[in-house]
């Protein structure tokens, strides 16, 4: 190993920490702020420590909601971007494995041109085509449900080409070897190809959780009824009026709860998430 | 990079890529072909007639100032995000693959941040900064910094390109971690026989190493600040103060919904359809290169 003087390992523990406050200053001040009274907050008079309306605001952010432009309670809105961000993960995961699975395992007229035109939808993200694509999901009356929400996300290049990946890897030998033993395309896919995947599908589904909890602009538009609104949504409404009337301690806790999930997700499947990162982006 | 053993059947594989050729199809071929019509075509104010007017649409946007300065400031903003996320991602990297004492504990409470959405970021970074209840915002202006994004367009600038940037950290860090790993220890060694100090073992070896991984994450940056900054920029400053925010994305989205200029938009989008396009070219080229290496 390359020598290592120990004030050069004290230097790189004090960076790291530097780093770590940065990283989490932000988050700690919208605790804070959400346990501190909404007064004191307006004032500018906010102190750094935690104050002592923890459960009451917690209480009314989850069960009842700000009084101001939004009245929807945020326990509602982590439900529909709970719902959302699964249908997403579990939707794109699911049309993209048997998509690949096609693609790999079986010789048909057009087989490469259905990939490339899976293949291009990675360079058309939804931000670029939201007016058209809006429009279509209106004509076909799909506004404010949660297929709206989630089918334009589903389809994704990437799933599929890290599934058609995987199973390039996937010996030969594994297909002969239950083909003898009599297994047809579904058996083989069901019994052999599916648990061989597990890892990769719950990388991607870490990744793919994260990304669908997080949408913002697309559910921005579509949604227009209050019970259909997801927490980023919901959470910018509550900063639309003016600075007097917003409930700054409300808010602050509504970031809390939008963070928890996803964070919670990346810390405890910290392995699976950077794995999935790693081989979803190169 | 053919499989040897297959299936046979007519039939079956069509069905298993039915629903993802469905899903494509409606919602990104049909919308992206709309716009690239819509985007030839000029609707009067009340939208009752339509004419196709080639490339006036776009020839408007290059005339028009407005969106030149908002070319610019795109590309202002993803630089300045990339170049500071990165190089702050980089340093924390180096510290942390040095073997020290609780490397994993460190890597932890560095990575979550890449879970956490645009909007909120966006809200934490507004609340500390507002201009009369912001905790740093007292600071500032005891230090003597007239400090109020709200009316000044370049402290918006500003404090969107350091949120922006402040939600990137984490990615750019496991990248690099990842990337600083993979160098091996024996050249480091080598170096450091030589005689070489560890500054200019870093300068003249482990960054010519890093190079790719420098590369793909500029390009990764720009794309991020380029559509990722959109929940940021809106919950921020919607754009403002006047239009000192507003980026391409932004400005689809506002000449789109707000302006009913529907043509403008659509050939804005298309724009940045080829701008995003050119820039996933670049990534890939780069990764079949490295994965020859």
């Amino acid at each position: 190993m390359v020598e290592e003087e120990g004030f050069r390992r004290y230097i790189a523990h004090i960076i790291l920490w530097i780093g770590i406050a940065i990283v989490a200053f932000p988050v700690y001040l919208a605790f804070v702020a959400s346990t501190q009274d909404n007064a004191v907050i307006a004032n500018g008079q906010m102190s750094l420590l935690p104050g002592g309306h923890f459960l009451e605001t917690y209480y009314q952010t989850i069960f009842v909601g700000t009084s101001g432009s939004t009245r929807e309670p945020v326990g509602n809105m982590m439900l529909n971007s709970l719902v959302m961000a699964l249908l997403i993960a579990v939707g794109k995961i699911a049309v993209s494995i048997i998509s690949a699975y096609a693609i790999v395992y079986f010789r048909f007229p057009f087989r490469m041109a259905i990939f490339w035109i899976i293949f291009i939808t990675l360079m058309l993200p939804v931000e670029v085509r939201i007016y058209p694509t809006y429009k279509i999901v209106a004509d076909l009356h799909m506004l404010d449900s949660y297929a709206g929400l989630s089918l334009p996300l589903i389809a994704s290049a990437t799933a599929t080409l890290l599934f058609r990946q995987f199973f390039m890897t996937v010996p030969d030998e594994l297909l002969e070897a239950s083909r003898i033993d009599g297994a047809g395309p579904f058996r083989f896919f069901w019994d052999t190809l599916l648990p061989l995947s597990r890892t990769n599908m719950a990388a991607l589904f870490v990744i793919l959780f994260i990304l669908g909890w997080n949408q913002y602009l697309w559910p921005l538009l579509i949604t227009t009824r209050d019970d259909m609104q997801t927490i980023q949504i919901g959470i910018r409404k509550m900063i639309t009026t003016t600075d007097a009337l917003t409930e700054w301690p409300i808010v602050m806790a509504t970031a809390v709860l939008a963070m928890l999930p996803p964070v919670f997700v990346v810390v405890v499947m910290q392995k699976l998430f950077v794995r999935g990162l790693v081989e979803t982006e190169k | 990079m053919q499989k040897q053993a297959i299936f046979q059947s007519k039939l079956l594989p069509y069905a298993l890529v039915a629903p993802q050729l469905a899903i494509v199809l409606i919602f990104f071929y049909w919308p992206a072909l709309q716009a690239v019509i819509q985007s030839f075509l000029l609707q009067d104010a009340f939208g009752l007639s339509t004419s196709f007017v080639w490339f006036e649409n776009y020839l408007d946007l290059f005339k028009d100032r407005a969106y030149f300065e908002a070319i610019v400031r795109t590309f202002f903003f993803s630089f300045a995000i990339a170049v500071s996320s990165l190089s702050f991602a980089l340093l924390l990297a180096v510290m942390a693959d040095k073997p020290l004492r609780g490397g994993t504990l460190y890597r932890t409470l560095l990575i979550w941040p890449y879970a956490v959405a645009p909007p909120v970021v966006g809200v934490l970074w507004i609340f500390m900064l507002h201009p009369s209840l912001g905790v740093l915002s007292r600071y500032l202006r005891n230090l003597g910094i007239d400090w109020n994004p709200l009316l000044d367009g370049d402290q918006a600038a500003a404090l969107i390109i350091l949120a922006a940037a402040w939600k990137q950290i984490s990615y750019n860090f496991l990248f690099f971690l990842a990337g600083l790993q993979s160098i091996p220890r024996s050249v480091l060694e080598a170096a450091a026989i030589d005689g070489a100090r560890p500054m200019r073992r870093f300068w003249t070896v482990t960054f010519p190493l890093l190079s790719p991984t420098i590369f793909f994450l500029l390009v990764v940056n720009i794309v991020y600040a380029f559509f990722d900054t959109f929940g940021i920029i809106d919950t921020m400053t919607r754009g403002g103060p006047g239009k000192s925010t507003e980026t391409l994305v932004y400005k689809v989205y506002t000449d789109g919904l707000l302006g009913g200029n529907l043509g403008s938009s659509a050939a804005q989008s298309v724009i940045l359809m080829i701008m995003v396009i050119v820039l996933t070219g670049i990534q890939f080229r780069f990764v079949e290169r490295k994965v020859t290496y």
